[in-house]
């Protein structure tokens, strides 16, 4: 983008089209206008994830990464749903997958979000675990951000067996282990 | 629900809070019947065609051109519908029971949405007088309205 | 304007509608419906040029619910789709829509919820305006209650006739096996029961509903392959009232009548699916209608037996559509309402050849 139209206005309306007349209002006794509210909205839900996802959980306080594929079809999504998101049928053979994995894209985070988020700079990445079509989301660690790889080889960290619950956060964090790269042409498809 | 997911069938289930901490901008017209409210004064504006609008909206509900003249009505009014809230649900306004109600406030032509503190369902029907119970603490709310109650002091 | 394309319905499914799909996620709960809509007519997801769906968030508790959703079609490689937060007979509108500017031959469309994890009277409230109404969480109940009681002051209904509407959608509903509610107590025993919020009782309420619809659309000639006797949609328009309760006249929704003119629903019918999941909003559905006598009015069962919410609209389409495929009527109306206290109405007619 040129400076110029980096500088442009943003706003391509013309200037007399959107126009809000001032309003008369009665003399409230010069007290201080009312210019924003806050409206706090919660709402409680008794949430499951289904059965599908419930076997995928359970699984992973077992230690187990699970996948599903469509009998007759070869992909293996993790973490499914229930359905093949390539047929729209139903995902009905449980394949365990990993725990070993590629790394199949990451980002080195400089400014944290959320309450959740580790400390800054982290790298949050894509993790194709050995045997599945799809890659699941986790953070990096173990290693000095610049040393991240696209391909590279990689293990789940757990947490402590005490601690291990029917969540993603039983995986700390996924740590190199010592195999060769995986070249990027064979990662085509999972990225 | 217990913290503990439970397992009925193997099924996971676990409490879910969404919370949204909604922070909106009112704009010149909402902005000043809530100042209103705040101050225990009760604005409407003028439609197009002459009727009172209340609460105020920005433009005409039927021809859709801004309105600006803003009036003050009563703090008494009419309800011209209600119906009976008999349990509790968080956020609401008062403990229930209570009645849900419509409410044409003195000098208005349109009624406000609100709740009447009537005790039972017995002792309110269409047509009967309410007035504004204030909230003690008011910010600039719809709440600062804290009920309706019947004119009167019956319930 | 005449529409520029004839538009037929040529395939409908259902899931069963229950009060609670345990054990399913709305991915797994809707997935059979869109499977068999595309089985029906032998068709794959290759086969169809735009996919659109209407669901809500807020039932779902999780943001772009949607989007895991779109796995039950067979989304990737990426589909052309869309998404409308309303009620499916809008993504319909919006298929429609598509189909006439000549984007698309054919189009799935489906509809669904969740309501069961979360507390839907109050999850509706959040569909309200957020300065006046929103920080009373005036539950939908409660509001209709309003409604009901403007139509009881107003003399144009009372509560045995809400009553004997509830009787009459409930047991036309024994003949649906998808149905979640089937059958009904007599009006004397309805009316022998509490009010759940005066002056309305639990029978002058729809079920709270998981479930959904899915429903193909084609165009001309790709209509006439897939279905021997497409449902053609002669007409559709959809209108809104005001979301000012307190400035409408809460005993009429004139949006319903004008989409009615604009869809050319006039004339006689051979059935009527009407979306009232209150008793007292099917008269003036059907008044605003102007319904003749002698139209089989809501063979289903209507929402009053099952309300899966952002598909109980759709679902009158499909009831209809699914008549005039089946042969067993030759013409009809469907209308499906999206919002509280029926702010927004749709009105699609539809026929055989």
């Amino acid at each position: 983008m040129s400076p110029a139209e980096s500088d442009r206005t943003l706003s391509t309306m013309p200037t007399d089209v959107w126009s809000q007349p001032s309003v008369d209002v009665p003399d409230l006794g010069g007290v201080e206008q009312v210019q924003r509210i806050t409206v706090p909205a919660s709402m409680r839900y008794d949430y499951s994830p289904g059965l599908t996802q419930t076997r995928f959980l359970r699984a992973l306080e077992e230690k187990r990464i699970l996948g599903e594929r469509t009998p007759g079809h070869e992909d293996v999504y993790v973490s499914h749903r229930g359905v093949d998101p390539v047929t729209g049928l139903p995902t009905t053979e449980e394949v365990e997958v990993g725990p070993h994995a590629t790394i199949t894209a990451f980002c080195v985070v400089h400014i944290g979000f959320g309450v959740n988020a580790p400390p800054t700079p982290f790298v949050s990445a894509l993790f194709l675990p050995d045997g599945a079509a799809v890659s699941l989301y986790g953070t990096v660690g173990g290693i000095s951000h610049e040393d991240v790889r696209i391909g590279m080889r990689v293990e789940p960290v757990w947490v402590d067996d005490a601690d291990l619950t029917t969540s993603m956060e039983n995986i700390r964090y996924w740590r190199p282990i010592d195999e060769p790269d995986v070249p990027a042409e064979q990662l085509k498809g999972h990225m | 629900m217990g913290q503990q997911a439970r397992a009925d069938d193997e099924l996971l289930h676990a409490p879910l809070v969404i919370e949204y901490g909604f922070n909106r901008t009112t704009g010149p017209v909402v902005g000043a019947f809530l100042t209103g409210l705040r101050e225990q004064r009760v604005l409407g504006i003028r439609g197009a065609d002459g009727r009172v609008v209340c609460p105020p909206v920005e433009y005409d509900p039927t021809t859709g051109e801004p309105l600006t003249e803003m009036v003050e009505v009563g703090t008494e009014g009419t309800i011209t519908s209600w119906s009976w809230v008999p349990g509790d649900r968080e956020g609401q306004p008062i403990p229930a029971p209570y009645a849900l109600a419509l409410v044409r406030l003195d000098g208005a032509d349109t009624a406000m949405l609100h709740v009447v503190d009537a005790g039972s369902p017995d002792a309110v029907a269409t047509g009967d007088r309410v007035r504004i119970r204030w909230a003690d603490e008011r910010s600039g709310s719809i709440t600062d309205i804290a009920c309706f109650e019947p004119v009167g002091g019956a319930s | 304007m005449a529409p520029a394309r004839d538009v037929a319905v040529v395939s409908v499914a259902q899931t069963a509608q229950r009060r609670a799909a345990a054990g399913l996620s709305e991915t797994e709960m809707i997935q059979p419906a869109i499977r068999a809509a595309l089985d029906r007519i032998d068709a794959s997801i290759s086969d169809i040029g735009f996919t659109c769906s209407g669901s809500s968030d807020y039932l779902a508790g999780q943001a772009f619910s949607f989007v895991m959703t779109l796995d039950a079609v067979g989304a990737w490689p990426p589909i052309s789709e869309s998404h409308v937060e309303m009620d499916g007979a809008w993504a319909l509108y919006e298929a429609w829509v598509k189909i006439q500017a000549g984007h698309a031959d054919t189009a799935l469309v489906f509809g669904y919820s969740k309501a069961s994890p979360g507390d839907l009277p109050r999850v509706l409230t959040r569909q309200l305006d957020p300065y006046y109404y929103g920080p009373l969480w005036p539950d939908s109940v409660a509001l209709a209650g309003l409604q009901a009681r403007a139509m009881l002051d107003a003399g144009a209904i009372t509560e045995e006739e809400m009553a004997a509407i509830a009787f009459r959608n409930r047991t036309a509903a024994a003949d649906n096996p998808n149905a979640q509610l089937r059958g009904s107590a007599s009006v004397e025993e309805l009316l022998a029961t509490p009010y759940v919020a005066d002056p309305l009782r639990r029978h002058d309420c729809a079920p709270i509903t998981d479930g959904g619809v899915a429903v193909i659309l084609a165009a001309d000639d790709h209509a006439r392959r897939w279905s021997d006797r497409p449902a053609w949609i002669r007409g559709i328009d959809h209108r809104v009232d005001s979301h000012n309760l307190g400035a409408r006249d809460l005993t009429r929704a004139p949006s319903i009548a004008l989409a009615a003119e604009k869809a050319g629903a006039t004339g006689t019918f051979d059935v009527a699916e009407v979306h009232a999941p209150f008793t007292h909003q099917e008269r003036i559905v059907v008044d605003e209608l102007g319904l003749a006598e002698g139209t089989t009015l809501n063979p289903s069962g209507g929402a009053l037996a099952a309300n899966p919410v952002m598909g109980a609209g759709l679902l009158r389409i499909a009831e209809v559509a699914d008549r005039i495929s089946a042969g067993t009527a030759g013409r009809g109306v469907a209308h499906a309402t999206s919002g509280q206290l029926l702010q927004q109405n749709l009105v699609c007619v539809l026929e055989g050849e």
